[in-house]
């Protein structure tokens, strides 16, 4: 964005060029005017896709495809049953299963759904706030990581009475988020610096940090050798509601962070100032607001949700630092916050479908022998018809609804 | 919209139509379960960490040992499931003890905690975990009742491994890399270090190892199992300061080092986990020899245990004495490896055995 200007006076005298709009403004634009039912349609259509992979992959439709013309019936039969076994597998990995004898196990899915959901939708909720005041958020893989160090290092490193430990863990995980999140607000504010440069490169230095820190005493558990955490102690951990499943407390942190993105987007000055950066910073600026306050706060806001998924890995539902512990979470928020069109509720929405991909796909593999890899194909298959909407309109004829509404959008590359 | 559907539909049909010519089996035998033959109603399964059952390493040859299962009529079809992330583990094991699994083996120390939450959930399930050993927190064992560990000594033979880097170096420079700093790769560069050092004091040579230090424990990692590039650069790196050996204990990565040793022409690379020469035989040859770590016979020997009702914790060690460890043929490198020193491994390997020259490890398992 900036090159060769002075650091200092980079962002507030940045002239841009006028009326033509930005990639990010038309990018906004499609992103929360587009239709809900293009979603539906677009998560239909991978999940067709992904029938067709599942049986193609299957051998055992392999093996008859091969006498296709013999006998067609085979190969359609074959191809049903896998398709049908692996989807209904999904299902019951993820809604409800009717064939267990408890009502606790028959309902787990649904709550290991929940429970994946949880850290999708805090992380998802930094990325779309960030997305709002026209930043890119990749760092929330980074952020995630810090908020889990330190909420972790709450957890098994330090002495509390009960109740205590946890709200301080909690708190100490936000912290550690916001302030991977603040730098990167801090720098672009202060020198213009590309945010998404800065936080893909923060993602690497929190990657290794947690890789260095597990090798350290204060980290490893007592006897391992492993790169592995002691278990963070009983008062410090997110309580579990059920025996039957990990569905713990931060589900319900994580819903009233959504009503409070929500709350600060719609109904408050700051949120509104951020929408105001987010559409058009010239503007923004004219009107008096400070571009480079609101970058630092939706930045310090971002990563303490980011923090809060973390927070979610290491007290909740692992319980332990590992060098995986945010697995790609962190990757997938920027996919749930792009399907959940950077609105808090679109984005919980959103984070539920995924934890259901991430809890059915286990079930699917374990026991149809489906590769894991076709929930990825799925996922991947949503964003891209999402953010392709006029493929997804030609596919299923749906009208345009205003005339004279431009629908390019993703499919331009940068400042096209 | 039905218009486009059948254009698709069309289009694949034509497509499958090369390859489905061929004859329809007979009605009643052409079943096609792929389910093994005998095999009562055992069952075996595993859960990987997130490299799969394809990733020509740790995880694949762990799985092997369930396929010479199969093969033997052991087991039906083994079922296996792969990691996306480390939040996977603990449904991943759980999955299998739904399915009713008899045996469920989980690979790697990254699965231990998921393994024992699981095993103390379930304690009538058994389980066998690869590459770890539960230790309380003085660093003992502090074995489960229903878990059986096993490990491998794999010091022992990376040590005859370095003795024949030794013995093979032109240039007096050999060198060692890791793909992660843990305990089961040091283990192979602490013996393969140590093996070098045995040469040099028995034989009067002066042979530096580059890449890793036994006594400060440091040397040169990838930092995971995935970044070829580095790797790559890593085995570059020990080349261009003369090292015409080199040792990777880096599952999949090893490969950018046998691409480097190839690139650069007289450079030999000891592979590591299964015999190289015959997994990769792309690099063929350069492979010198393979540090071998017999996890398919351990768990072949498990769920054979398991399915004959003789299940138990005691740990499965494998070490050169019970053959679990070994080194592999030097197959192309045959002729450049005198009978001197063909003489000398056979007898340090002996000698190990009888515990007359021993080899230690801070990673090594009792």
């Amino acid at each position: 964005m900036t090159d060769t200007k002075p650091p200092a006076a980079a962002p507030e005298e940045q002239p841009k060029p006028p009326a033509e709009e930005t990639f990010f403004q038309r990018f906004m634009r499609e992103l929360t005017s587009g239709s809900i039912l293009v979603t539906i349609l677009s998560v239909v259509l991978a999940l067709l896709i992904g029938a067709v992979l599942i049986a193609a992959s299957d051998p055992d439709v392999q093996d008859r495809a091969g006498y296709f013309f013999s006998r067609p019936g085979d190969t359609f039969e074959a191809a049903w049953n896998s398709v049908s076994n692996a989807y209904s597998a999904l299902f019951t990995g993820s809604i409800i299963d009717i064939n267990e004898y408890t009502v606790g196990r028959a309902l787990r899915p649904l709550a290991e759904t929940a429970t994946n959901a949880a850290p999708l939708i805090a992380a998802g909720l930094g990325v779309a706030l960030a997305f709002r005041a026209g930043l890119f958020n990749i760092g929330a893989e980074g952020q995630i990581i810090l908020g889990a160090i330190l909420a972790g290092y709450v957890g098994f490193g330090w002495q509390l009475p009960t109740g205590l430990h946890l709200i301080v863990g909690v708190l100490a995980g936000i912290v550690g988020g916001a302030v991977w999140g603040g730098v990167v607000g801090l720098l672009k504010a202060r020198t213009g610096a590309h945010e998404v440069i800065v936080t893909i490169m923060l993602n690497y230095v929190a990657r290794f940090l947690i890789a260095y820190l597990l090798t350290t005493a204060a980290f490893q558990r007592p006897g391992a050798a492993n790169p592995v955490s002691p278990i963070v102690d009983e008062s410090a951990q997110l309580p579990r509601f059920f025996d039957d499943s990990r569905l713990h407390l931060g589900f319900v942190l994580v819903i009233l962070a959504a009503f409070g993105v929500w709350w600060l987007l719609e109904r408050s000055t700051m949120g509104f100032e951020f929408r105001a950066v987010g559409a058009n910073p010239t503007a923004a600026r004219t009107a008096g607001m400070s571009v480079s306050r609101t970058y630092i706060w939706v930045m310090l806001l971002a990563g303490g949700l980011a923090g809060l998924a973390g927070v979610m890995q290491v007290l909740g539902t692992e319980r332990y630092l590992t060098t995986g512990i945010s697995g790609g979470l962190g990757f997938d928020a920027i996919t749930v916050a792009l399907l959940g069109r950077a609105s808090p509720w679109g984005t919980v929405a959103a984070g539920l479908l995924f934890g259901a991909l991430r809890a059915g796909g286990v079930p699917m593999q374990a026991g149809t022998g489906t590769p894991i890899d076709i929930i990825l194909v799925i996922q991947s298959l949503i964003v891209l018809f999402i953010a392709a909407p006029p493929l997804v309109r030609a596919i299923f004829r749906v009208k345009v609804r205003a005339a004279g509404q431009p629908v390019a959008g993703l499919q331009r590359g940068w400042g096209a | 919209m039905n218009k486009r559907f059948r254009l698709a539909a069309a289009v694949s049909a034509v497509a499958l139509a090369v390859a489905a010519c061929g004859e329809a089996p007979d009605e009643e035998g052409g079943d096609g379960t792929a389910t093994g033959d005998g095999g009562g109603d055992f069952t075996a399964c595993m859960v990987s960490d997130q490299g799969g059952i394809n990733d020509k390493s740790f995880n694949e040859t762990s799985y092997n040992g369930l396929v010479l299962a199969q093969e033997e009529g052991i087991i039906p079809e083994p079922k296996f499931a792969e990691s996306q992330s480390d939040a996977d583990y603990g449904p991943n094991v759980d999955a299998m003890v739904q399915d009713d699994c008899g045996l469920i083996v989980t690979v790697g120390f990254l699965l231990a905690d998921a393994t024992r939450e699981a095993a103390e959930a379930n304690p009538e399930e058994q389980f066998a975990i690869v590459d770890f050993q539960y230790v309380d927190e003085t660093g003992a064992p502090a074995p489960i009742d229903n878990v059986k560990p096993l490990v491998f000594n794999t010091h022992e033979a990376a040590f005859l491994a370095g003795y024949a880097s030794a013995s093979y170096s032109k240039t007096g420079i050999v060198g060692t890399w890791g793909g992660a700093k843990i305990p089961t790769v040091t283990i192979f560069m602490d013996g393969f270090y140590d093996g070098v050092q045995y040469h040099n004091e028995q034989k009067g040579t002066q042979v530096q190892v580059l890449g890793w230090d036994k006594a400060t424990q440091e040397g040169q990692f990838v930092g995971d199992f995935a970044n070829t590039g580095l790797a790559r650069q890593i085995s570059d790196n020990l080349i261009s300061q003369g090292a015409d050996v080199l040792h990777p204990v880096a599952g999949p990565l090893a490969e950018s080092a046998a691409i480097a040793a190839q690139a650069a022409g007289d450079v030999a690379v000891v592979w590591a986990d299964s015999d190289g020469f015959e997994s990769a035989p792309d690099y063929g040859d350069v492979i010198l020899t393979s540090v071998l770590k017999g996890m398919d016979q351990a768990v072949l020997a498990a769920t054979q245990e398991a399915a004959d009702d003789a299940f138990t914790n005691e740990p499965f060690v494998g070490t050169l004495e019970n053959g679990g460890v070994g080194i592999a043929p030097f197959h192309d490198f045959d002729a450049e490896i005198s009978q001197e020193t063909k003489d000398e491994l056979a007898q340090i390997q002996e000698q190990i055995i009888s515990g007359e020259l021993v080899v230690e490890s801070d990673a090594a398992f009792s």
